[in-house]
């Protein structure tokens, strides 16, 4: 019996605009154990983030429970979130987010920096042995500005590993990035997810939810499609598919 | 532990905006360093005003005939002669708190010495003025009791009298000269002292026995000044007190007349003077406040700006882990670090500006330790309360918005 690592039911989030009110999620339930690959789908308004601002504790639901690692989130307060957000989970974006003219070790060991249980010596040495799980061991004082696209998404998903997270929550991490680039990280994330790292990738892409063992599907707020992907492509293979780049 | 991570993080995004930080700062350094200076031109007007007016006399009390407020024809003070040798004998007798005291007569007239003549003022005293003016020789000798007794034409002359009179630089210890016609003997010379705060010629002096002047001079019985020192500066306002009531009972008044003559401290008249400079002081710090205001309001206009700027960097910050409280102290301690940055600089450009005046322009100057701490600390009250409502608003940014901004 594997650990139930996100635990939801029957979960509503219902936004008030004006006088009328736009549900957003209408009653959604499922769970996420230790290990798996899931990837949230769906078009635009389906709800997926706001799905994805919940599952980040970065917003509460308005009704249905939401437990993350054992601990319910219901009733909690701005700060209580904020230490769930740096214990429990990983963010990784779209954008990277990474903070410009600071070097990859330092926007790595940000989450480390709001942890008082840290010291600096125990924050340097995680944040390296993030850098060289995603393969940048080699490019730690790098700035943003002088890192490729794929290079600073890894820096971001060392950031998210190195607070050693319950969760990564993924939000459309390959969106800005080509397919070679996008397959390479992928490649990482399945490498991850080896390593038994539990992983929530939110993605509107199909070819992205094949490399993943479970796909959701959201429309208007409710779940259509729960499936365990039975054939998981291999990302690296993928990529060695691709026809060789010109240079 | 916590504080030390949010002291890295603020100090790093101030190293990353030198730019703009510096320029920030130096509305603040302008501030602290205009305030810093013009406390020092303040400080450094009043102790000189302090030191000329004790040049003139340390301690020195003055005692003068109060102007006529009876009814009838009121007189002038300078006309009374309500003040007599008895009185000077009563004060010097009876007064513990003074150590020297010399009657005081005095009248202008015209000093001739061969082909050359000087309008000058001739004043009466005892040997004890010496040392009440705090004066001393140049040359030549104070004449003695003796010479008082006798009424004894001779004479101490200042040094622009020396100067017109004795246009070729003899020696004038010996020579004779005539004031108002009348033959004195001039036994010494008066070291120079310069003007005095209000501009009148110290040195233009001729100084020689009351007894001579009172007789040969003004035929007069009647003395116009009292001048004594105060046993110290201390105890000026006590002596002050002191005479007066001897005078009352030497001049027989009753509890409900007013006083026939007027006892004056040099005290008094450093207050008089420090009060003037003081409003002066004021004005020129309110000026300079206004200044480090305006400092303030460029850091707060700076941080507002920076909020704006990094809000997406805020929500990053909040995503991971940082609370709303971790957020706010952040911006409040990179305005407070802003400002007292700037306060460092700003004393040490006050304390540049402070020499350049002393220096350059010439001004007395006085740095007091209490305007370094003062400015120091309005600096450290700046950052906060400036800092507080940019910080305010960053801490309570929601983290979804924020990491959605453009």
């Amino acid at each position: 019996m594997t650990k139930e690592i996100i635990k939801i039911e029957n979960l509503k989030r219902e936004f008030v605009m004006g006088t009328e009110t736009v549900h957003a999620l209408r009653g959604i339930s499922f769970s996420i154990q230790e290990g798996e690959f899931v990837t949230i789908m769906g078009s635009s308004g389906s709800g997926k983030s706001t799905l994805l601002n919940i599952l980040g504790c970065l917003d509460l639901p308005t009704s249905g429970a939401y437990e993350i690692d054992g601990s319910s989130i219901k009733d909690l307060n701005r700060n209580q979130l904020a230490t769930i957000r740096n214990e429990k989970i990983g963010f990784i974006f779209q954008s990277y987010n990474l903070l410009a003219r600071t070097s990859a070790i330092e926007n790595v060991e940000l989450p480390l920096l709001y942890n008082s249980k840290v010291g600096s010596v125990e924050r340097r040495e995680r944040a390296l042995k993030a850098l060289e799980m995603v393969g940048l061991g080699d490019r730690i004082h790098h700035t943003p500005s002088q890192l490729s696209g794929g290079q600073q998404q890894r820096v971001a998903i060392a950031r998210s590993l190195v607070n050693n997270p319950v969760m990564i929550l993924a939000d459309e991490a390959t969106g800005n990035l080509d397919t070679r680039t996008s397959y390479e990280i992928m490649s990482l994330f399945q490498d991850l997810n080896k390593q038994g790292i539990t992983i929530t990738f939110v993605t509107h892409e199909p070819d992205i939810a094949t490399f993943s063992n479970r796909t959701i599907v959201l429309k208007d707020g409710n779940i259509i499609q729960d499936n365990v992907n039975t054939k998981v492509n291999s990302a690296a293979d993928q990529l060695a598919q691709l026809p060789k780049q010109e240079d | 532990m916590r504080l030390l991570n949010l002291f890295k993080i603020a100090t790093k995004a101030i190293v990353l905006n030198k730019t703009r930080t510096l320029l920030t700062m130096l509305g603040i350094i302008i501030g602290v360093a205009s305030v810093i200076a013009m406390l020092a031109i303040g400080e450094g007007s009043k102790e000189s005003i302090r030191t000329t007016i004790s040049s003139m006399g340390a301690n020195m009390i003055t005692i003068r005939p109060g102007a006529d407020t009876r009814g009838g024809v009121r007189q002038e003070r300078s006309a009374m002669e309500s003040l007599t040798l008895q009185d000077f004998e009563a004060i010097k007798e009876q007064a513990s708190l003074l150590t020297s005291i010399s009657p005081l007569v005095d009248g202008k007239g015209q000093v001739i010495s061969g082909s050359n003549n000087w309008p000058s003022t001739i004043y009466g005293v005892n040997p004890d003025y010496l040392a009440i003016k705090v004066t001393d020789l140049q040359s030549g000798s104070m004449f003695t009791d003796a010479e008082v007794q006798s009424a004894s034409k001779v004479a101490l002359i200042g040094q622009t009298v020396v100067e017109n009179i004795f246009t070729n630089g003899e020696d004038p210890v010996g020579q004779m000269i005539r004031f108002n016609n009348i033959p004195f003997k001039v036994i010494g010379v008066l070291e120079g002292k310069g003007e005095n705060t209000f501009g009148q010629d110290q040195d233009d002096v001729v100084i020689a026995p009351y007894t001579t002047v009172q007789k040969r001079i003004l035929a007069i019985d009647h003395i116009n000044q009292v001048i004594a020192s105060a046993v110290s500066e201390d105890d000026a306002p006590d002596a002050v007190i002191q005479v007066s009531e001897i005078l009352r009972t030497q001049h027989k008044l009753t509890a409900n007349e007013d006083d026939d003559f007027h006892v004056q401290s040099m005290e008094e008249l450093i207050s008089t003077f420090s009060s003037t400079t003081e409003m002066l002081t004021i004005l020129l710090v309110a000026v300079a406040s206004i200044s480090l205001l305006i400092g303030g309001i460029g850091i707060m206009n700076i941080m507002y700006v920076s909020v704006k700027e990094r809000t997406r960097e805020i929500g990053l910050r909040m995503a991971v882990g940082g609370k709303g409280s971790d957020i706010l102290m952040q911006f409040l301690i990179e305005a407070i670090m802003i400002s007292i940055t700037g306060g460092v600089l700003g004393v040490l450009l006050g304390l540049a500006a402070t020499v350049f005046i002393e220096n350059l322009l010439h001004w007395p100057t006085s740095v007091a330790l209490y305007s370094i701490i003062i400015s120091f600390a309005v600096c450290a009250v700046t950052g906060i309360f400036f800092g507080w409502y940019p910080a305010r608003k960053a801490s309570s940014l929601d983290p979804i918005t924020a990491l959605r901004y453009e």
